[in-house]
């Protein structure tokens, strides 16, 4: 972004002094060329945004439409205990598996970045968890967390470890470790890959400096790698907690919301009021009820940026 | 200071492989640091493709036998889950049915996008800026918000239960990233190339197909490549979307018909389960670095 900002003051666009007629038709090719994207996400995108909202205000149910009744689903998801369940749930998710992803996928980052044989390769190998299809990885970890023949328990009975197989995701707080892990599992190549990236643009000599002037390795990494890479740890882990904070298919795959609710997260509830239960309005006020903690982590991730661009000596 | 003359001369700051200091390290200490860490995150991040694989080839009485047999290699691997899935379930008819919706709203995404992109980037209409910080904004707007009302409305549109349904939907996450990625690649071709176009008479619409998009082709494959994995994984539209079980994508088409009840084919889960990542796999290790590029482009910008 600092780099179009430098080139747009260095090369103004073209034609900047040109007549209004050149004006006008730049904003009718302008138009013209928005058209086919503009047309698919006002439709598809901005109106079912907005329908989103009314539905939460109706208590439209499959194959009837509905009236609007206010804030009644809301009223009613206030003193529904499996929602305020389901809010807890999610930021337990949310915030465990974030920090998870972030301190391993750093970690995953640094040793990538060091010169190693085969680089590319195990770059390569190790973003498989990430590119697979979520919902097919997902049943491998169902079958890995099987109750009776899950190869986990397996392993730690023949090291001596535990006597009988673990209850992965028949027990509510194994599950919801059991769900994580599999979160964090599919979370870390993305996180230590795009990191690597970041990484990789430090140049080296700026370590050097600091190694002769007594740097210590952890002061390396203080002073030097995490200043360096913050602004897009910031831009990452935003994605990262978004995509958590809305995850829907591992949980799908895996508990659907059991046992006993422990891993319902806001979205499965929504799904699971809106399609199986058929009552869409209260759905749809689940779903509106994820958008503030949205913004929340969005704004976070904004004020972020600006605090590095400060940090750099950046004009705004 | 002899260390630096007999290090590497690098032709950029910013070489790929970055050698630091790491020469300084002892090979003992490498091991714990760098080798060791690094054998367990390998470790760990592949075991599940190798246990759904082992699965996959393993008869049923095996499977769950550990005594007997061990359990980390098919003592007698058979073929019979994956024949099975080929030819007593819809599961090829959701392999195509996949690549049909993948294909096509990769194709409308690239189109919008590209249009999209070169207006942002280098019509500069007023307000330019401002559409392209809504479109990055719309790429962050989760399907798990928007799957309700788009059901609602593709029911309203009549085209609930087909693969049109899933064709225009999926474009609403689509069409933001491959903009926004773009409109990257744009911005790194020089002006003038466009000036010179527009001083010897070209259009818009010939700048735009004869110089923009020849060199932008990197940024397409990534793009594509991209768009064309994120609907093959898409799961939740295509759950709520589709009913009838010749419709299905593979990873809807797995999880509701392949297990019915309390019976669990695994060896057939786990074979649709491979078959069903193997194209994305595939494509992923053709184009690796467009793969990179873009998963990385997309957050640095």
């Amino acid at each position: 972004m600092a780099q179009a900002a430098v080139q747009e003051k260095i090369l103004p666009p073209p034609q900047e002094a040109k007549g209004p007629s050149v004006l006008q038709s730049r904003g009718m090719a302008g138009f013209l060329f928005m058209l086919p994207a503009l047309i698919f996400l006002l439709v598809f995108l901005t109106y079912p945004l907005g329908l989103g909202v009314w539905l939460g205000f109706t208590d439209t149910r499959i194959g009837r439409d509905g009236v609007w009744i206010g804030l009644e689903n809301y009223q009613l998801l206030w003193e529904d205990s499996l929602f305020w369940l389901s809010v807890f749930n999610t930021l337990l998710y949310t915030i465990a598996a974030s920090i998870l992803k972030f301190a391993l996928g750093l970690w995953l980052a640094l040793i990538l970045n060091e010169h190693l044989p085969f680089k590319s390769f195990f770059r390569a190998v190790l973003l498989l968890p990430w590119v697979v299809p979520t919902v097919l990885s997902a049943i491998a970890f169902w079958w890995i967390y099987d109750s009776q023949f899950s190869v986990i328990s397996w392993g730690l009975i023949e090291l001596g470890i535990i006597d009988t197989p673990i209850n992965f995701l028949g027990d509510m707080e194994n599950a919801r470790a059991s769900v994580i892990a599999a979160n964090v599992w599919r979370g870390i190549p993305f996180v230590a890959i795009t990191l690597l990236a970041g990484l990789q643009t430090i140049s080296p000599s700026l370590h050097e400096a600091a190694t002769l002037d007594g740097a210590t390795g952890w002061q390396r990494f203080r002073y030097i790698t995490l200043p360096m890479l913050s602004p897009l740890i910031a831009v990452v882990m935003t994605f990262s907690v978004l995509f958590t904070f809305t995850d829907f298919q591992l949980i799908y795959v895996l508990t659907r919301g059991g046992p006993l609710n422990a891993t319902h997260l806001m979205a499965t509830l929504s799904f699971q009021r809106a399609i199986p239960g058929g009552q869409l309005g209260e759905g749809a006020a689940i779903a509106v009820a994820m958008i503030p903690f949205l913004l929340a982590a969005i704004l976070f991730s904004y004020f972020g940026l600006q605090r590095r661009k400060w940090q750099q000596g950046g004009a705004d | 200071m002899g260390v630096v003359t007999n290090a590497v001369p690098r032709n950029t700051a910013t070489a790929d492989e970055s050698v630091g200091m790491s020469y300084l390290d002892r090979l003992p200490r490498r091991v714990v640091i760098v080798y060791l860490p690094l054998a367990v995150f390998t470790f760990v991040l592949l075991f599940p493709f190798y246990w759904m694989t082992v699965t996959a080839l393993k008869p049923n009485h095996e499977m769950t036998d550990f005594n007997n047999y061990s359990p980390f290699w098919p003592s007698s691997p058979t073929l019979q889950h994956i024949y099975y899935l080929l030819f007593e379930t819809s599961y090829p008819g959701w392999l195509w049915n996949t690549m049909l919706v993948a294909i096509g709203s990769t194709i409308l995404s690239l189109f919008a996008a590209v249009l999209a992109a070169y207006a942002i980037e280098r019509i500069r209409f007023a307000g330019s800026r401002w559409t392209g910080l809504a479109i990055f904004l719309a790429y962050l707007v989760p399907p798990s918000i928007l799957f309700i009302p788009l059901a609602v409305m593709t029911f309203k549109f009549g085209i609930y239960d087909s693969k049109l349904a899933l064709i225009l939907t999926y474009p609403t996450f689509l069409i933001p990233f491959c903009t926004w990625l773009l409109m990257g690649y744009f911005r790194s071709i020089p002006y003038e190339l466009e000036e010179c176009a527009l001083v010897d008479g070209a259009s818009r619409w010939q700048i735009l197909t004869k110089i923009m998009l020849p060199l932008a082709v990197p940024g397409l494959i990534s793009a594509g490549i991209f768009a064309f994995t994120l609907s093959w994984n898409e799961f939740i539209y295509a759950l709520t979307f589709i009913q009838s079980s010749e419709n299905k994508t593979v990873p809807v088409g797995v999880l509701t018909e392949l297990v019915r009840g309390d019976v669990y084919e695994w060896g057939a889960l786990m074979a649709g389960a491979l078959l069903g990542s193997l194209p994305v796999v595939l494509l992923y290790s053709f184009f690796v670095d467009y793969y990179v590029a873009s998963m990385t482009g997309a957050v640095k910008e």
